[in-house]
Order: structure tokens, then sequence, then C-alpha cells
């Protein structure tokens, strides 16, 4: 399981960030915490373009995605 | 912006020369001197949105000239607001202000002084004063069923500096973003004229909907867009379907989305596009079926070509929505 923690970063980071997970870890879940909306929203959008499915809890501030990859 | 404005006490101050104001969200302040003449006033500035310097000058003042026709007026005067920090060189600064400096020259205007503060981040645009005469003041009210719309620029420069900050975007489409965002509004707004326009706006911050909303409630008109029609910048699909939008364009989008109507086959993707904000964007013009062909011809006859005018959608009655997209 991957984790990437882009809280304190504003967009495009945390969708660069995941970029490079999902190619450094191609198959592997992955766990991403963010702190806004519109990181949440783009950051679903790339995994989703790369045919993930996403889960999302809202945190007490912010966001955890779960990343699951197309084969799993 | 709008929301602040509203709450502002602004006094007694009703003046009658005042031609425009606050009133209908639009692009300058516009002020009758004489019968022949009035002033008209606008200034903008932001943050770089390129990397080079001189390009970001020449965007900044591209975008800050395009207020002034989109009023239908001539550029006349204009003043620099800066803000730079003293830890980067003084040559970035001095090609920041020639960007400038070029784009007004090109307008046929002058740069007649300015201000500089020191900042954390650099900042630049300008103050600029155009004249026009009252007669031909062109507002974003007056647009009436029957007219056509037409875009002079491709949207999506909000999704490309995005995309270029994430090191995502090809050279060509950087190319094709920085030449659009530095294309005057001239040769448009000159070609208005010939074509009885009926309004116009030009397109930044709030992103085509968000423009077009606010010109279809100050003109009390609703307002079709084609969806196929609408010019886009390269790659945008692409970029946006990568998660690379700004966080403008959802803020655009959750103030807007009870005044719009998409209809089904409209993705996701072409909506964000749609709300994403744009720097220095296009004129967007109402004016009347009959025309739209003079318009072309005119535009055709200037010297300088915009490479994208599209007729985009037309005007209707007033429905319970302000904006169609189709």
């Amino acid at each position: 399981m991957v984790e990437v923690d882009a809280r304190g970063f504003s967009c495009p980071i945390p969708v660069v960030k995941i970029m490079h997970a999902i190619e450094n870890s191609p198959g592997e879940s992955i766990t991403v915490f963010v702190e806004s909306e519109v990181s949440r929203e783009n950051v679903s959008r790339l995994a989703q373009s790369k045919g993930y499915t996403v889960e999302i809890e809202a945190l007490a501030e912010g966001y955890k995605l779960i990343l699951n990859p197309p084969s799993s | 912006m709008a929301q602040v404005l509203r709450q502002l006490q602004l006094g007694p101050l009703k003046d009658r020369n005042l031609l425009v104001g606050l009133e209908t969200s639009d692009d300058a302040a516009v002020y009758k001197l004489t019968e022949d003449l009035a002033l008209i006033q606008t200034v903008d500035f932001f943050t770089p949105v390129v990397d080079d310097p001189y390009f970001f000058g020449q965007v900044a003042a591209t975008n800050a000239l395009s207020d002034i026709y989109a009023m239908g007026g001539r550029p006349l005067l204009a003043l620099n607001i800066v803000c730079f920090p003293n830890c980067l060189p003084l040559e970035w600064l001095t090609a920041i202000l020639q960007g400038g400096a070029d784009k007004v020259a090109e307008a046929g205007a002058i740069i007649a002084g300015g201000h500089s503060v020191q900042d954390d981040e650099p900042k630049y645009g300008l103050a600029v004063t155009g004249l026009v005469s009252p007669q031909k003041v062109i507002t974003n009210a007056g647009a009436l069923p029957g007219d056509v719309l037409i875009l002079t620029k491709p949207i999506g420069t909000g999704i490309i500096t995005t995309g270029i900050k994430a090191g995502l975007v090809s050279p060509e489409t950087q190319v094709a973003a920085v030449t659009s965002m530095t294309t005057l509004n001239a040769a448009a707004a000159t070609a208005m004229p010939a074509a009885g326009v009926h309004a116009c706006t030009d397109i930044t911050g709030f992103g085509l909907l968000g423009h077009a909303a606010e010109m279809a409630l100050a003109s009390k008109v609703s307002l079709e867009l084609e969806m196929g029609k609408i010019p886009l910048l390269p790659e945008i699909e692409n970029l946006a379907s990568l998660g690379l939008i700004p966080g403008g364009a959802y803020k655009n989008r959750d103030y807007l989305i009870n005044e719009i109507i998409f209809a089904d086959r409209i993705t996701a993707i072409e909506k964000m596009i749609l709300f994403d904000p744009q720097t220095s964007g296009g004129l967007f013009i109402a004016l009347p079926g009959e025309k739209e062909r003079d318009f072309f011809a005119a535009l055709n006859r200037q010297e300088k070509r915009t490479l994208f005018v599209q007729t985009v959608g037309r005007v209707t009655e007033k429905q319970d929505y302000l904006i169609l997209v189709k």
C-alpha cells in the first residue's frame, strides 16, 4: 500500500505527486491525503482518467482518498 | 469580489455623468466629460502566469488594455503597477516592464508613470485610461434576443498555466497559449463599429460562463452556447482530465451552477473547461444576426489577424436559466 500525504500543497502539486506515485507503483492501491476540495476533485479526476476507482473519506481537516488500480 | 462590492457603502455619489459604474459588473468605469467625449478607466494586475518575465509583462499589459477595448474605446495612457521582491534580479523587473511597454506601444498608447512596492511575490499590471464617444460606449448590458454571440480567442489559459506549473505542457501548446494571451483585442474591437454591436465584455477570471452569465444578467436575456463551436487551446481536454484544473474554475462552477443548463452530452471535463478562469481572454460580443457577416468582413480588413474568432451561440428571450450549453 502506497501512501502520499499531499496536505500543505496546493494544485497542481498534489496531482503531480500522485502522477509520480502511479508511475512508480503501477497496480498498487494508493492512499492520498489532501486538504482542499480542489485537490480532492483534481486527484480524483487524474485517478479516474488512469482507470482507478476512487473512495473518498472526509476527515476533520481535508480528505483521505483511496485509489484502487484497474486490475485489482 | 462581487459579494464584497455589494456590501460597500459608497455614499450619496450619484453622478449622472458616470455612464458605467459598479452596478452591472462591467469591465471598466466610463465617465462622460463632454457630449462627445467620455473617459474609460480600468486597473488590473496579477502574479506571474508564465515563467518568462518579458512575456509575463506582455500578458499583463494585454490583459489590462483589454478592458478599454471591451467598452468600445481606445487606450490613451497607462500607469505601471509593480510589486517586486528585492531577492530577484533587477533584470527580471526590466524585462517585465519592457514587455508591458511594448504592448502599450503596440496599442498606440503611452506609459506615463507608475508605482512600485516591495513585496514577497512579483505582481504586475497597469491602470489604463481610454477614450470613447459617449454614444459609442459598449457595455455588457445591451444584448438582445436574436443577436449572435462571437468569441475572439480560444479558451483554456487557466488549465494550461496550471499544466505548465506541473511541467506537463508541450512547448507548442505553451507557445499557443502565450500567443493568445499576448494578442491585443484591438483588431476585434476595431471591427465592432461596423457591425452595430449591442454588447461586449472580455473573458477573464470568471471564465467564459461567468462573463457570459454577467452579460445575460445585465442584459435581461438568456444565452445559448454551442460547445462544439467554442474554440479551445490545444491539449486542454487531456490536461483537464489529468486534474490540472485551477481552483478558480471550481469557484466559478460553485457560484454559477444553478444558473446554467447543460445538455446531457456535455461531459464533466467540458463543463470545467467552460468554467476555466482566463488570463487576457478574448472579447465576447453580441451583435445582430444580420450583421454577423459585416463583422467578419471588417475583421478581415484589419492588418493584424485575430486567429480564433468564432460565432459560438445566440441570445434568446429571458428563460429560467441564464445560459444553456448544448
